[in-house]
């Protein structure tokens, strides 16, 4: 049974009274923000029919936005999502070789998770952070200027991360 | 000469404290005692440009709102900030978020609307706290809410988060992915300012246009457009980035040389290592590559500024555009096929799919410069790239497509022998780089 924790119902309550009487819809992005969230970092069908009972609307409503933007998760992902911009200004300042270094590094592909379920690889287009390239994005944060030691030391911290919260 | 940053190193300015003892918060006391139209006649005569990218007329777009009776008038922030070389309004909402409160506030109130969201890009994750705080405080100290200084004007900010994607920018398309819909834009007209969020007169403003308007109203719109030169007006902010010593966000008066910018220790401070200059794409990734011959001075020879006219002197043959201050550096290192196919990658990820000369072709153009950026690309490619965006530039209802093929054109229009190399040689192509081949006087030119 799907159901958010009370903590995310009244923020879910919260957020819907931004908006005029009626016009609840324009919660959805934010609802599926905290339900991506709360429920393991992607977007199963059930958790999508859940949002759209939630919010009053037709479920194929939810899959159709779920689908359009490249934030919402379609499927599981590890326990930490490296999502490195690869667009111009970033390769201008090595994205390339950065990117290159994690997949060898972590012994994955672009796209692919590391058999312990804790990194996925993902590459992504400009994030805004271009003065500060190259990055990727890890959790709410940036990770920028980027090095082969900078991405050493975020593994490692993710690692004894994971091994404190187990 | 500084507006919007020049407290921007002042400890504590994050919060309200510190920033109302810096004098914030006083352009809105002198807002509220004049008649919104007062302040949308102030902000005309500032010659204030959008500040997003296309750069039109702030005041005048504010007296395209309609006004009818009975329903209610949306003020939006965009503060979808994703054209690849530009993190201007990050920097403005991390450090300053109650200058940009602060002009949300007296827009607020000279356009009449009681709800103002600021929708945000998702991946600024952790910016909507900081701008929650702000608005808490500002509503804490009666700023917002009920009857603003006694005015019976009430006014709430509300942020709301993007989830990644570009289109969303578009003024229609926010509008879209803020009734909770996938960002299609919509067609125009009607335009926003009749129809727009729920069907309601609706402006669409940039982060930084909105920061703006706070030192518009403390100084006057004639003082204002004393600052910079022709219809480029005030000071603009410049994210700049790419191959310079310092890269950054900077506030400049639209006065000064692209050379000063790009040279001077005050700004980027050079190219690292001593390489020289080979490109840039001075206004964000869909306006214009333009060589470093035609950078630093007009096809006529004239020094190239900083501002709207200068960068656009010469139209897209020989000029390129300020568009949203996204500065690209690219040094002689750099390959100008390899650059050209990230962008065509990133329009094609960004396209929504609407318009078929957009979804068609901006995938098509990224496979062709694939094939030509990894030796396999045969010379009549480069001719159907050039047709491809050509077909694509104005066939779109947005300006996505458009956005897409400038790039493509103007790589192949000055840099059309470095495509041609890389066809001929497809193996030496994958170890180097054609470097400085197109113009043997670049050092001349660039010292």
């Amino acid at each position: 049974m799907i159901q958010f924790s009370e903590k995310s119902l009244s923020k879910v309550q919260e957020i819907i009274a931004r908006y005029p009487e009626g016009k609840q819809k324009s919660a959805l992005l934010p609802v599926l923000h905290l339900a991506q969230e709360e429920f393991g970092g992607w977007l199963d069908v059930p958790v999508m029919d859940y949002v759209a009972g939630l919010l009053d609307i037709t479920p194929i409503e939810v899959y159709e936005v779920a689908t359009f933007y490249s934030m919402y998760n379609m499927k599981p992902v590890g326990k930490f999502l490296f999502e490195v911009c690869q667009t111009g200004p970033c390769m201008l300042r090595g994205s390339d070789d950065i990117i290159n270094y994690i997949k060898s590094k972590l012994g994955i592909n672009v796209g692919e998770t590391t058999p312990d379920g804790l990194f996925t690889l993902k590459t992504v287009e400009c994030l805004g952070a271009c003065g500060y390239a190259p990055m990727m994005q890890l959790g709410k944060l940036f990770r920028e200027h980027l090095t082969p030691e900078k991405v050493d030391a975020i593994i490692e911290e993710c690692r004894s991360f994971s091994a404190i919260n187990n | 000469m500084k507006l919007l940053l020049d407290k921007a190193n002042v400890e504590g300015i994050r919060f309200y404290e510190a920033y109302r003892k810096n004098g914030g918060y006083s352009s809105v006391e002198k807002a509220f005692k004049m008649a919104p139209a007062d302040i949308v006649e102030e902000v005309k005569k500032s010659g204030l440009r959008g500040r997003g990218g296309a750069g039109f007329p702030t005041g005048l777009k504010w007296s395209f709102l309609a006004k009818p009776e009975g329903i209610p008038r949306y003020l939006v922030c965009n503060a979808d900030e994703s054209e690849p070389g530009t993190f201007k309004d990050r920097y403005l909402m991390e450090f300053l978020p109650h200058l940009l409160i602060e002009g949300l506030i007296i827009s607020s109130f000279a356009l009449g609307s009681n709800r103002t969201y600021i929708y945000i890009r998702g991946e600024y994750a952790w910016i909507p706290d900081i701008l929650e705080q702000a608005i808490y405080e500002a509503n804490q100290n009666g700023w917002l809410g009920k009857n603003i200084l006694g005015s019976g004007f009430d006014c709430q900010i509300y942020v709301q988060r993007g989830a990644g994607a570009y289109i969303c920018g578009e003024e229609t398309a926010l509008i879209e992915s803020l009734e909770g819909k996938r960002g299609n834009p919509r067609i125009k007209p009607p335009f926003p300012a009749i129809k727009g969020l729920w069907d309601c007169p609706t402006v669409v403003n940039n982060v930084e246009t909105l920061a703006a308007i706070v030192p518009i109203i403390n100084m006057g719109g004639i003082e204002y457009a004393k600052i910079g030169i022709g219809k480029s007006t005030g000071t603009k902010l410049i994210s700049a980035c790419g191959n310079i010593n310092k890269p950054g966000v900077y506030e400049i008066d639209m006065t000064i040389s692209v050379e000063e910018f790009i040279y001077s220790d005050e700004y980027c401070g050079g190219i690292p290592n001593g390489k020289r200059l080979k490109a840039c794409i001075p206004g964000g990734s869909s306006v214009p590559i333009l060589p470093a011959n035609l950078l630093l001075k007009t096809a006529k020879g004239e020094t190239r500024y900083m501002n709207y006219e200068s960068l656009s002197d010469g139209g897209f043959a020989t000029g390129s555009m300020m568009g949203s201050g996204g500065f690209i550096v690219l040094d002689e290192d750099q390959c100008v096929v390899r650059n050209t196919l990230t962008l065509a990658r990133f329009y094609h990820h960004e396209s929504c799919g609407q318009c078929s000369p957009c979804r068609e072709g901006t995938g098509w153009m990224k496979r062709v410069l694939y094939n030509i950026e990894y030796g396999k690309g045969k010379l009549s490619d480069i001719d159907l790239l050039w047709d491809i965006q050509r077909k694509i530039e104005g066939n779109t209802i947005c300006p996505l497509g458009d956005a897409a093929a400038w790039p493509v054109a103007a790589a192949i229009r000055h840099f059309r022998d470095e495509f041609e190399w890389h066809v001929l040689n497809p193996e030496e192509s994958q170890v180097r780089n054609f470097g400085l081949a197109h113009y043997a006087d670049a050092r001349e030119v660039v010292a």
